[in-house]
């Protein structure tokens, strides 16, 4: 980790109503690499790649992009950085009143002004390079949902941006798109120069592409290191979740006491 | 105690209504501040002038007949008894312009173009379109919500002034073609009692301040409505209801300004 | 930029919309009699104005010639100062009757005009030497029934 950090996240807090949610996290993204969030459902990833995006403020810490203090910059700050972002969402979030090229020309419309033949060349190539050339003139309502998120993840490339953040890209893909998409995230990444960061819960997959790995567990980072190290690693929480184990460290349930207490299988003092 | 938390109840409520009041304002003003891309690239809020007048104007123009119809039905019945039915076109006239017509085309527009913004707005947060437009540092005041709202501003007073002229003509077809009510005094009598500034730009006025208060109702509950099925259904209904009564307690503030009857 | 089905759609509701302005404006209302360039400003002294507004009309022979601007009560006569906008097509002799009517028994009241013989006309801003305030209903009734009182005695 020699190059220059493009995303540095220092000691970042965060609750939700006073439920913690991130718990101290400290990340570098440096830049041109290609780094992998990943954790159980519900341990705070989209809420951190929010903080990246600025839409969240940290109760304490900071996140800095590009050398700047996120939640210092104004709106105009805000949006000039967000200008050389791309965030992929979770579940797409398509403009659904737009067609697939309306879709992927939005930005270049709204934020350049590029003759119109132009802006129809660059969208067939972003939706080319996402396999999905043709679709251009489908309303997302008629695309399934792993051709939507392959039409935002053309949608969030679409002006070339130095941080692409990509929240669950492998949901919802048949096994060829997968890998498709994962090897197509890799080689985005190495051709824009762009530094990446995946929120996944697709081991295998992110293993295969990925320079570093966090684990995050519970908002705090439990492991990190490379393909390798993780591979490698003999702590027992990464173990479990590189091998998808149901018992291990890692709790499955939400914290909230004890079930069985609730059915009354077990009586107050614990005894079944 | 089951007092003790009907009153916390109601003062949550209160403080949760002056709570959107304010943030309410505040979003108004924002989009009046952000309206710039309104109008510069006008083309936003013809698109959005399409699915607000254009798609408005059947039910308005079908319900302007049919109010016009049974004024006139109306009018005639009571004029009659007093021998003076060539007031009719006075009195259809000078109801829908003043009144019916800026009122009734308003709440008619709430429920048509209102509850379609919201439920338009409420679902694209909802699905995180205007964060995804947010995260492409889009503003998406600028972008969705003010070209909405000229829009609204803009068709409001060309809906009304379309209601009450089908109304007027609706009035025509009863009083004067299957009635018989004397056409020449109809439409005599009807112009020298309605003045153009005092009724017919103040019903303008009206509907200006209508189309301002129920676009600006509709985008909020949107913009404001929890990001699930029922936080968006519930919002579509309070834009409604609150439109509505929004539109009745303005006419009663603006009739008693413009027809103080001095 | 190329034109769509849309844009006709939204064009023809604007135009539909101003129409039907317009439709009010000149059929259902008087802005064709109406034109505030074209009138000049005449003032009357009444003694009692009744039940007069502003936006009453002002006729002559019962066509409307103009509109009451304003009602005043002026404090140095003591009279109801009223202030009208007459069409410019129409003079009027300096000798005109003002004169309040009433339009049917309990009608709206308006400003009716009687030219006399004079030569010379009224000029913008001048006013009517010669007035006859409104017939006030509940005098009259009192008149009448006090008239009553006193052939009985
Ligand atoms: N708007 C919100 N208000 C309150 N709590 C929230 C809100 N959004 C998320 N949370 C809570 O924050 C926690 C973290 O949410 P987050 O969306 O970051 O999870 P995630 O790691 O992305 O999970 P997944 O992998 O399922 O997407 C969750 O426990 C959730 O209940
Ligand atoms: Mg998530």
């Amino acid at each position: 980790m020699l190059s220059e950090a493009l995303v540095e996240i220092r000691d970042v807090n965060f609750a939700y109503d006073s439920r913690p949610i991130l718990k101290g996290i400290n990340m570098s993204f440096p830049k041109g690499r290609l780094i992998a969030i990943m954790g159980l459902s519900g341990c705070g990833k989209t809420t951190l790649l929010r903080h990246i995006g600025g839409v969240l403020k940290p109760t304490k810490g900071y996140v800095k992009v590009d050398g700047q203090v996120i939640h210092e910059l104004d709106q105009d700050g805000l949006y000039r950085m967000r200008r050389k972002m791309g965030m992929l969402f979770q579940f797409g979030a398509l403009f659904t009143d737009m067609t697939v090229f309306d879709n992927v020309a939005f930005q270049m419309r709204e934020h350049t002004d590029l003759p119109e033949e132009i802006i129809r060349d660059l969208v067939m190539m972003k939706l080319h390079a996402v396999g999905l050339y043709g679709t251009q003139n489908l309303m997302p309502a008629e695309l399934s949902g792993g051709m939507a998120r392959r039409v935002a993840l053309a949608r969030t490339i679409a002006l070339d941006p130095m941080l692409i953040m990509y929240d669950e890209p492998f949901a919802g893909l048949d096994p060829i798109s997968l890998t498709v998409v994962g090897q197509l995230i890799r080689r985005l990444n190495d051709a824009l120069g762009a530094t990446s960061i995946v929120v996944t819960h697709d081991v295998q997959e992110s293993l295969k592409i990925v320079d570093y790995i966090y684990f995050v567990s519970d908002g705090a980072i439990i492991a990190e290191g490379t393909a390798d190290d993780i591979r490698a690693s003999g702590e027992a929480f990464v173990h479990q979740f590189v091998y998808g184990e149901m018992d291990g460290p890692i709790p499955f349930h939400y914290p909230a006491g004890d079930f069985n207490l609730d059915l009354g299988v077990k009586d107050q003092r614990g005894a079944a | 105690m089951p007092i003790a938390r009907g009153l916390r109840g109601i003062g949550a409520r209160v403080v949760n209504g002056v709570w959107r009041i304010g943030f309410g304002a505040r979003f108004f003003m924002m989009t009046l501040f952000y309206s710039g891309m309104s109008f510069r690239r006008f083309r936003l809020t013809v698109r959005e002038l399409f699915f607000t007048g254009v798609m408005s104007l059947i039910i308005i123009l079908v319900a302007g007949l049919f109010v016009g119809i049974v004024l006139g039905m109306q009018g005639y019945e009571t004029l009659k008894r007093y021998g003076s039915e060539s007031a009719l076109g006075t009195l259809v006239a000078l109801s829908l312009v003043r009144e019916l017509g800026p009122v009734l085309a308003a709440l008619l527009f709430a429920s048509r173009a209102g509850s379609a913004m919201t439920a338009e707005i409420g679902l694209m947060k909802a699905t995180e379109q205007i964060s995804a437009m947010e995260m492409m540092a889009v503003n998406p005041i600028a972008r969705v919500v003010a070209p909405r709202f000229w829009a609204g501003v803009i068709s409001m007073p060309l809906l009304a002034a379309m209601f009450s002229a089908m109304g007027v003509f609706g009035g025509y077809m009863v009083g004067v073609v299957m009635i018989g009510v004397d056409e020449g005094s109809f439409w005599s009598q009807m112009q020298s009692a309605v003045d153009f500034q005092h009724d017919i730009l103040n019903g303008v006025i009206k509907s200006l301040v209508f189309g301002v208060a129920v676009t600006v109702i509709s985008l909020f509950e949107g913009y404001d409505a929890p990001p699930t099925a029922e936080g968006v259904s519930g919002a579509t209904t309070r834009t409604v209801v609150q439109s509505s009564l929004a539109i009745l307690l303005l006419d009663v503030i603006l009739t008693a300004f413009m027809f103080r009857g001095d | 930029m190329e034109r769509t089905t849309l844009d006709l759609w939204v064009g023809m509701f604007v135009v539909a919309g101003f129409g039907a302005l317009m439709v009010l404006a000149f059929k259902v209302g008087n802005l064709s009699t109406y034109n505030v360039s074209q009138s000049y400003q005449l003032q009357a002294y009444f003694d009692n104005i009744g039940g007069l507004k502003a936006q009453a009309s002002v006729k002559s022979a019962g066509v409307l010639v103009g509109r009451v601007t304003d009602v005043k009560l002026d404090t140095t006569l003591y009279k109801a100062r009223v202030t009208m906008n007459i069409d410019k097509r129409y003079q009027f002799p300096k000798d005109t009757f003002a004169n309040i009517l009433t339009s049917g028994l309990l009608g709206e009241q308006y400003i009716g005009l009687m030219p006399g013989g004079d030569e010379v006309m009224l000029k913008d801003g001048e006013e009517f030497k010669k007035t006859q305030s409104a017939v006030v209903l509940e005098d009259l009734i009192g008149k009448f029934l006090y008239g009553k009182a006193e052939d009985s005695k």
